[in-house]
């Protein structure tokens, strides 16, 4: 594995809700393979940078790069592109229609075009590796926070995506509950997978990532490695955001 | 009392054929009025909630559209049934010189447009009140619009509406009577009929009292049992337990 390849370049990305600026001027990079926790203080746009990553939201300005194609214009199909860049969300999102199975294995046939057979299996080896497989047939209303996240990261796993994308995957879950959905990550982060992580989980950021990404007021404060932003941060305001919520 | 039981009971032994007549008519406009209405709220509510296109040609098209379909549900919840059977039937015939369309198509169409209004209302709540989260989680793994709207909204959005288009059933089983007045032989118009061959007025419309409501009361129980068939069942079963026959893989076709 080329772990040097660039997945995402951001240059000059900038997002505006009417006037009011929630992202400023963002550049930043990703190479295959990495895991870069985003963090920050709420509001600090950590979340539309995400979702603008995937196109959930338009940016305003500035542009993004997916293996040096710009999202915006340079991609043949959205649908593909959302295939490839999974996400998985702070409010999971799983279809309420659908059983667990349902839920892995309808995308990969509408979107992925993959036969039935081929969509059962991905979907079944997904949700083992996250421990779903014993409630294939339960729907999301009967799950607990923590197993709908976990059949949310199958779901997206099944897609066989390059990437996924988590928008503060454990905030929404009761803490005996973090637990299991960070070490299904944890786990995937050690097998290579880029991951794109905006979490309020500071221990994940610093045991798991290869980067942490310091947002503050819509910029990249500061973008080092754990090592650095936890132990010696460059910057007065990493500094302070840490001190806040590590309490010390 | 005596006097009057033996008036309805002879009502309904004499006129059985012809009342039996008007609960079929009743019926048939009440349901296919319901589910053809019920299909232009679901196109109307699809219409309405999509998301505009890029391309300034259908851009312009579909808030044309919207307008008009805005136009439509005002207009036909704002003015009671009977004048719009009136207005539709002799505005047919006025436009063509004369010609009428057959009585119950006439009244099908009547029903179906004016409850069409009213599910155009429901369908698009029904799509509003659907969690956005369902759209992104759709949105996120790469399905169109149609594909979400088809795979995953739909689905929920029949669930949801159910008890309101239940009502619209009900509500036109009583409304279609006012279709007596361009001809259409349903129930009212039947019980008309009987009242001036017999002249026994009261007892008349007390027997045709009587059967709306078996019809109505029917109806809403069946319903009822849909309703709950459709919430479906509340435990799950565990993959790979040996104590229940069902606990295995069941994927149903088009999952």
């Amino acid at each position: 594995m080329n772990t040097n390849e660039t997945v995402f370049e951001i240059k000059h990305l900038q997002k505006q809700f009417g006037d009011h600026e929630v992202l400023r001027d963002i550049n930043m990079t990703v190479r295959r393979g990495e895991v870069v926790s985003i963090i920050g203080a709420s509001g600090s746009g950590k979340s539309t940078l995400l979702r603008c990553v995937n196109l959930l939201e338009t940016p305003s300005d500035g542009e993004i790069l997916y293996k040096g194609q710009n999202i915006q214009t340079g991609i043949p199909s959205l649908s593909r592109y959302r295939a490839e860049v999974g996400m998985v969300f702070q409010q999971f999102n799983l279809f309420n229609n659908m059983t667990v199975l349902q839920n892995c294995v309808s995308p990969q046939k509408l979107v992925l075009g993959r036969g039935n057979n081929e969509a059962l299996e991905t979907a079944r080896h997904f949700l083992k590796k996250v421990g779903m497989e014993q409630f294939i047939n339960a729907k999301p209303r009967q799950l607990s926070g923590g197993q709908k996240q976990r059949v949310a990261i199958a779901r997206a796993l099944s897609m066989s995506p390059e990437v996924i994308l988590f928008d503060e995957p454990t905030s929404a879950l009761d803490p005996e509950m973090v637990g299991e959905v960070l070490s299904v990550m944890r786990s995937l982060a050690n097998e290579g997978l880029t991951m794109l992580v905006v979490t309020h989980e500071m221990s994940f950021a610093r045991d798991v990532s290869n980067r942490v990404v310091f947002m503050d007021q819509g910029v990249i404060e500061e973008d080092n490695s754990p090592e650095v932003i936890f132990n010696n941060p460059e910057k007065q305001r990493t500094r302070e955001f840490l001190s806040r919520v590590l309490g010390n | 009392m005596i006097q009057f039981f033996s008036d309805v009971w002879d009502i309904i032994t004499k006129y059985y054929p012809q009342l039996l007549q008007g609960v079929g008519k009743t019926l048939l406009l009440a349901l296919t009025g319901t589910v053809i209405g019920l299909i232009i709220g679901i196109l109307t509510g699809i219409l309405r909630t999509a998301p505009l296109s890029k391309n300034l040609f259908l851009r312009i098209l579909h808030k044309a559209a919207n307008g008009i379909i805005a136009a439509y549900v005002e207009i036909f919840r704002g003015t009671p049934m009977m004048v719009q059977a009136m207005v539709i039937f002799w505005g047919y015939a006025f436009a063509t010189g004369g010609n009428t369309l057959p009585l119950t198509l006439s009244g099908i169409i009547i029903v179906s447009i004016n409850t069409g209004a009213y599910m155009a209302e429901i369908v698009r709540g029904g799509i509003i009140s659907i969690d956005k989260g369902q759209f992104e989680g759709a949105a996120a793994v790469g399905m169109t619009h149609g594909q979400t709207m088809l795979h995953v909204i739909i689905p929920q959005l029949m669930r949801n509406i159910l008890p309101s288009v239940s009502n619209e059933f009900v509500i036109n089983i009583k409304d279609t009577s006012v279709l007596n007045v361009i001809g259409v032989a349903e129930l009212y118009y039947m019980s008309d009929i009987i009242k001036r061959q017999n002249f026994k007025t009261f007892q008349t419309y007390f027997v045709v009292c009587v059967i709306y409501f078996i019809m109505t009361f029917t109806v809403t129980r069946i319903l009822r049992l849909i309703e709950k068939k459709l919430e479906g069942k509340e435990n799950y079963t565990i993959f790979g337990s040996q104590s229940d026959p069902d606990a295995e893989i069941h994927v149903e076709k088009g999952a």
